[in-house]
């Protein structure tokens, strides 16, 4: 079987993400894997040993992003491709979506194809669901359980009403949810194939696709409005007298 | 020179670093309260390769570079002091001799499992009731050879991992003669018959590392459990403690990196006068103190791993790394308390477990006052 899994490297998530002349900002906080996409390399691995074949890590980014794909390359995958062109900058999920489902292509007779639930930056979660549309692909989003038997998946969908099972024909495009299961840590024989690999980098004209033209458009970015915190020791001569304080305080404040 | 780690090491770093904050870190404070060893983290450790450090990859181990073992013992000592000795004296002391001095079938039939993580632990026991830093004099446990086997009687105190062990490398006298050469080490299962394991020693702090007397009466295993050259165990027990070293310098230093960070932390919250402690001069001396030591001791401890990586001489700077680390660790602990108050000195906060944890490091492994000896020896003899 074979099996990509696209992953984004995006801002830890103890950054603090501001808006900045314009611009989202996150200062200097560590680029990580995309959290949830840990769990799309994890159910893709375990279709592997299950099934055989091997495992394509693909992201969209720039230089750095090849962390990200060492990351997934020191989780098992077999190997990795980073598609990178000063054309992306700034792209939309849509555009996105077109660049992942050429570069699917161009790696040629993929059966699955597994995404994360949604990238902890942006958190839109509809880059899975474009990319399938583009390929003409079933699309299995949310996904609990994945069970692949033959040329059939069979997914349990974990939705905010419950379970839901659904299956359709492989090739398929599959977004897999925390519920799956926990995933692994990087192996020590992984890290060390990482350290060493060689990512390939492909370009628009490697893909043969133009520039996606954006959809959506960004005329202003803004910071939320910051919430005044202001922090108050309250002192007194006893337990109960400091209580006492404390509860005209919580009344007075019309907090119970 | 080159101060950098390379890329392997710098991905190694960050993976054991997410796996400790993630699985150990969490746990240390129950892990010292309830004094349990936390294997639901170690039996997690195998395929990321931190329980066969020295064991080489055809025996499942991970066969990390020397810098590559400190950084992972320095981020377990950061994340639970408990949990890092024990995976340190099981790589150092307990795996460390078989990879070094076994032989292939030794390797095969003892070091494979606890390397990959299917078995339990390792285990070295050197000290006696009578014998410390003074192991050729010391020593009274003996082995006897009898037919195909050693018959082993005698008494070993202070034995980390001995109950989460399979096997306890047993430095014993083989020739009543006495001399440097008549010492030897063996190989002894922890179920073999006449091996008592006394109830784990209540400790000031590492409370979740277990520490045993271990009594071998008439214990008797195969004579292939030799392990390396009869006679040669006083040598062989010298060249691991050189690497174990490193590895208690290492802990000391990720032990003082956690207490800094807690400070670092605290002095921001906390207020008086007016403003953050943070903000007071007082404050600050003691931040910047903590860390130039910090750095400092990182730096030596990753020189001594680099030299010894090398192959090259390294007996002097393990004991500057580890008795310079580990008496850092000690100011550097004290200091976080005296930080935090009256609350440092409360189980509330993680820092009166951390200097409870770095107060063992000036003495195991050899103390400040042998690793001393060692060092002023290169210069007077």
């Amino acid at each position: 079987m074979k099996i990509v899994a696209c992953i984004k490297q995006v801002p830890d998530s103890a950054a603090k993400v501001v808006a900045q002349d314009g611009q989202v900002s996150w200062g200097d906080a560590p680029l990580v894997i995309n959290p949830w996409d840990e769990f799309a390399v994890e159910a893709a691995l375990q279709q592997k040993e299950a099934h055989g074949g091997e495992v394509i890590a693909v992201s969209m980014g720039g230089e750095s992003a090849k962390e990200a794909l060492k990351h997934a390359l020191a989780m098992g995958c077999d190997s990795a491709i980073l598609v990178s062109d000063p054309a992306l900058a700034g792209v939309d999920t849509q555009g996105t979506a077109k660049v992942l489902a050429a570069a699917i292509q161009k790696v040629g007779g993929v059966d699955l194809a597994f995404f994360g639930r949604q990238a902890i930056d942006g958190d839109a979660g509809i880059t899975p669901a474009q990319t399938a549309r583009v390929l003409g692909w079933p699309m299995l989003g949310l996904s609990a359980v994945i069970k692949v038997d033959g040329g059939k998946v069979t997914v349990e969908r974990s939705i905010e009403e419950g379970r839901q099972t659904v299956s359709a024909e492989a090739p398929a495009v599959l977004s897999v949810v925390k519920d799956f299961g926990e995933p692994r840590y990087p192996s020590f024989m992984g890290i060390r194939k990482a350290s060493r690999a060689d990512i390939p980098a492909w370009t628009l004209a490697d893909l043969g696709i133009s520039a996606p033209a954006p959809v959506v458009a960004w005329p202003e970015l803004m910071n939320p409005p910051s919430r005044e915190v202001a922090c108050e020791f309250i002192t007194g001569g006893s337990p109960a007298e400091i209580a006492e304080k404390l509860a005209d305080k919580i009344i007075a404040e019309k907090v119970l | 020179m080159d101060f950098d780690l390379n890329g392997e090491q710098r991905m190694w770093q960050k993976a054991v670093h997410d796996f400790v904050a993630a699985e150990v870190k969490p746990k240390a404070r129950e892990v010292d309260e309830t004094a349990e060893f936390n294997w639901a983290a170690v039996k997690k450790m195998g395929p990321l390769g931190l329980l066969g450090l020295n064991a080489p990859e055809e025996f499942g181990g991970a066969g990390v570079d020397a810098v590559s073992a400190a950084i992972a013992i320095e981020e377990l000592g950061w994340g639970c002091g408990s949990t890092a000795l024990a995976i340190a004296a099981h790589n150092g002391l307990g795996s460390a001799p078989i990879a070094r001095f076994g032989s292939e079938a030794q390797k095969k039939k003892f070091l494979e499992p606890v390397a990959t993580g299917r078995g339990k632990l390792a285990a070295l026991a050197l000290t006696e009731p009578g014998a410390g830093s003074d192991l050729q004099g010391g020593v009274t446990t003996k082995a006897v050879k009898d037919g195909d086997e050693w018959a082993i009687n005698g008494t070993k105190m202070w034995c980390t991992n001995a109950s989460i062990a399979d096997y306890i490398i047993t430095l014993v006298r083989t020739d009543p003669a006495g001399g440097s050469h008549s010492l030897s080490m063996v190989i002894v299962p922890t179920d073999a018959p006449g091996l008592h394991i006394a109830p784990a020693e209540k400790k000031m702090g590492l409370k979740g590392s277990p520490t045993h007397a271990v009594t071998y009466d008439n214990v008797r295993v195969p004579l292939e459990n030799l392990l390396g050259e009869e006679g040669r165990g006083l040598h062989q027990t010298l060249t691991t403690l050189d690497g174990g070293r490193i590895s208690i310098g290492a802990l000391s230093v990720g032990l003082a990196q956690a207490a800094f960070e807690a400070a670092v932390d605290y002095s921001h919250q906390r207020a008086t006068f007016g403003k953050p402690i943070a903000h007071h001069q007082a404050i600050q001396w003691m931040i910047a103190e903590a860390a130039m030591n910090i750095e400092v001791a990182r730096t030596m401890v990753h020189k001594a791993a680099w030299l010894k990586e090398q192959g090259r001489p390294f007996t002097r700077e393990a004991a500057i790394a580890k008795t310079f680390a580990t008496e850092m660790a000690e100011t550097v602990c004290r200091n976080a308390i005296q930080i935090h108050g009256g609350y440092g000195y409360s189980r509330e906060y993680p820092v009166e477990r951390i200097y409870r944890d770095a107060r063992l490091m000036t003495i195991g492994e050899g103390t400040s006052e042998v690793n001393r000896i060692v060092i002023a020896r290169h210069y007077l003899d």
